[in-house]
């Protein structure tokens, strides 16, 4: 729901249904909600029953790659003598999104449950919930709910009774967007620095403490059990627009906005009711500009685009964008776009691990260009710097940290090139002062 | 109260931090906290997956991770105090020398920033008497930063004191919420 707002009407809140409801924080009132009967259930299902059912409900990544769920779970090889891990990616860092905070603070045992679900279905005893360090109520919440489900005999090494182990750790990061990338998490996980890996080999080859591993997003993980509960039928049908993407999805909102908050739509959903309807519009006297729909890391759209948009990965994609991870930036005509994005260069330098040349130097560079713009020092020719240092950026290196920071700098000059001109002919950017009634 | 072991919302120690500074190296992992280690070290495969937990028991204890504290950790896990370097320098929340009692940071990113962050920092280093960023006040009280995306766009500007996460500041809210901590 639209938490912390009302919830709406045109909301579907199937994981977001009891945020603000402090009651389902502790093990009994998450009992009371219907909770660990999708654990009591899996338990007594076929690991490979399991993934076949997400497989089949269409269930997809929900960290920002989209990538189905069921089939990474599938990669997961039986039998083959090793132990296996799966571990939840809560590093949740990318400007603008903040949904798996609300889920974790308010549910924290869905998420316990969900982890308890995932590692028995991919054959693993231990999960690692890695979280990042400056989520401290999150982790809180997160640590008390681990601690009440080991004392019921839920988590440990006879698991509901069933004799089967499954250990859930909380495992609390130190502060490193990077670390929100898988190989980087794997890493900082087992106590080095969290520079990302090259790939292959993939995490289910050879993942943390190099043995087989899943990570899945704590959103992804949270909806594996309605899926278990209701069918993948009943998630299949939740889909306004394309097959493909299925279910619910979290948008977290912020920015320029009546109404920032969390909420749940049906995938497809249309992003120009969305914004209007149930994020309240502009604020007082405003307009919206552009938005920035799946975390800083996703192309800008124009207002025009993101109107046009159905929200599900291919609607984003089909109108100049990405879901990525939900968290909608919006952005109104207050606002300079060119500082807009040289603050999000700016993050992204600030958070390179400096691995990759073509990423430690683009970002760094990229900041100083766009910041020159931003203050009038820059000339015509930094746009076609930008836009080849952009270039020299994108898939060149480990990760796509460095594609990030390139993305909105050309998406920016592309759509919005009529304000770079403008700052660097010598007119200072005005906010478009509307008449306030 | 023995504090959780990954670490939540109780405050380190900051007030310690002149006393570890100038005394000779008290070893951290001695009794309840040494056993508290053990406890870490045994839901990992790996002595070295508990640097990160073991750092954060540091700094917790003492307020900062000292290049002592580095040496005693390495010693522990079987790893080179230069590893253990190379480790707390990468990540930005641990503290290589002593801060504020009361360390601030203001999240600055771009979501907060088109939603008026940069005066929320200007109002925190002006009552605070700091002045400047990452520098602490005359007191020892204050010591302010910016910091990257804290995770809570809708709830602009969030800032983070020691351990307690405030939601929806705003300049005017800065003078109240210091007086607070007084």
């Amino acid at each position: 729901m639209g938490y912390p707002n009302q919830p709406h009407q045109r909301e579907t809140p199937v994981l977001s249904r009891y945020f603000g409801d402090a009651e389902a924080r502790s093990l009994e009132g998450w009992r009371k909600r219907g909770g660990y009967k999708a654990l009591e259930k899996a338990l007594g299902m076929a690991p490979a029953d399991i993934v076949n059912v997400v497989k089949e409900s269409g269930l997809r990544g929900r960290g920002g790659a989209g990538f189905p769920t069921g089939i990474k779970w599938s990669f997961m090889k039986p039998g083959d003598g090793k132990p296996h891990y799966l571990c939840c990616n809560a590093d949740e860092s990318e400007p603008g999104t903040f949904k798996d905070r609300e889920l974790m603070r308010w549910t924290p045992h869905a998420l316990v449950e969900g982890c308890a679900i995932g590692a028995y279905a991919i054959g693993a005893e231990t999960a690692y919930v890695y979280i990042r360090g400056e989520f401290t109520e999150p982790l809180y919440w997160m640590e008390q709910a681990v601690k009440e489900a080991y004392a019921a005999g839920i988590l440990g090494k006879n698991a509901m009774g069933t004799g089967k182990r499954i250990d859930v750790h909380v495992h609390k990061g130190a502060g490193a967007y990077i670390c929100g990338e898988e190989t980087a998490l794997m890493n900082s996980l087992e106590g080095r620095r969290g520079n990302p890996r090259i790939k292959p080999p993939f995490p289910a080859v050879s993942g943390v403490f190099g043995m087989p591993t899943t990570i899945n997003n704590v959103e992804t993980l949270i909806a594996a059990a309605p899926i278990l509960m209701n069918g993948a039928d009943w998630y299949k049908k939740m889909s306004l627009s394309n097959p493909k993407s299925t279910g619910t999805k979290l948008f977290s909102v912020c920015g320029n906005v009546q109404r920032p908050g969390t909420y749940e739509v049906v995938m497809g959903f249309p992003f120009k009711e969305f914004l209007y309807d149930l994020c309240g519009g502009p604020p007082h006297g405003r307009k919206f500009k552009a938005v920035i729909p799946g975390g800083a890391s996703v192309p800008i759209q124009t207002l025009e685009e993101a109107e046009a948009t159905l929200m599900d990965y291919e609607g984003f994609v089909a109108q100049g964008s990405m879901l990525g991870s939900g968290g909608v930036i919006v952005i109104d005509d207050g606002q300079s776009m060119v500082s807009v994005i040289a603050r999000i260069a700016r993050f992204f330098a600030h958070e390179s691990c400096a691995q990759c040349t073509q990423c430690r130097e683009g970002t760094a560079w990229t900041t100083k260009i766009m910041e020159r713009i931003r203050d009038g020092q820059g000339t015509i020719e930094d746009l076609d710097t930008l836009l080849d240092i952009a270039e020299q950026m994108t898939g060149k290196t480990i990760c796509v940290l460095s594609d990030s920071c390139a993305v909105p700098v050309v998406s920016g000059i592309q759509k919005f090139r009529n304000e770079f001109e403008a700052l660097i002919q010598g007119r200072r950017f005005h906010p478009v002062i509307a008449a306030v009634a | 109260m023995t504090p959780d072991l990954v670490g939540g919302l109780e405050s380190p120690d900051y007030a310690s931090h002149d006393r570890a500074a100038h005394d000779p190296y008290v070893p951290v992992f001695t009794g309840d906290v040494k056993r508290q280690l053990d406890e870490l070290l045994a839901r990992y495969p790996t002595k070295m997956a508990t640097l990160l937990p073991a750092l954060w028991i540091v700094q917790r204890e003492r307020g900062w991770v000292s290049e002592e504290g580095m040496v005693e950790v390495a010693d522990l896990l079987e790893l080179t105090p230069a590893y253990v370097k190379g480790v707390v320098t990468f990540y930005t929340m641990y503290h290589q020398h002593p801060v504020g009692k009361y360390f601030i940071q203001v999240c600055t990113t771009s979501p907060c920033g088109i939603c008026g962050a940069e005066d929320v920092v200007k109002a925190f280093l002006r009552h605070t008497n700091t002045g400047e960023l990452g520098v602490t006040s005359p007191d020892g009280r204050f010591t302010v930063i910016e910091v990257e995306c804290l995770g809570a766009c809708g709830f602009a500007t969030p800032v983070m004191v020691n351990e307690e996460f405030i939601e929806s500041v705003t300049p005017e809210k800065v003078p109240d919420l210091l007086a607070r901590l007084a």
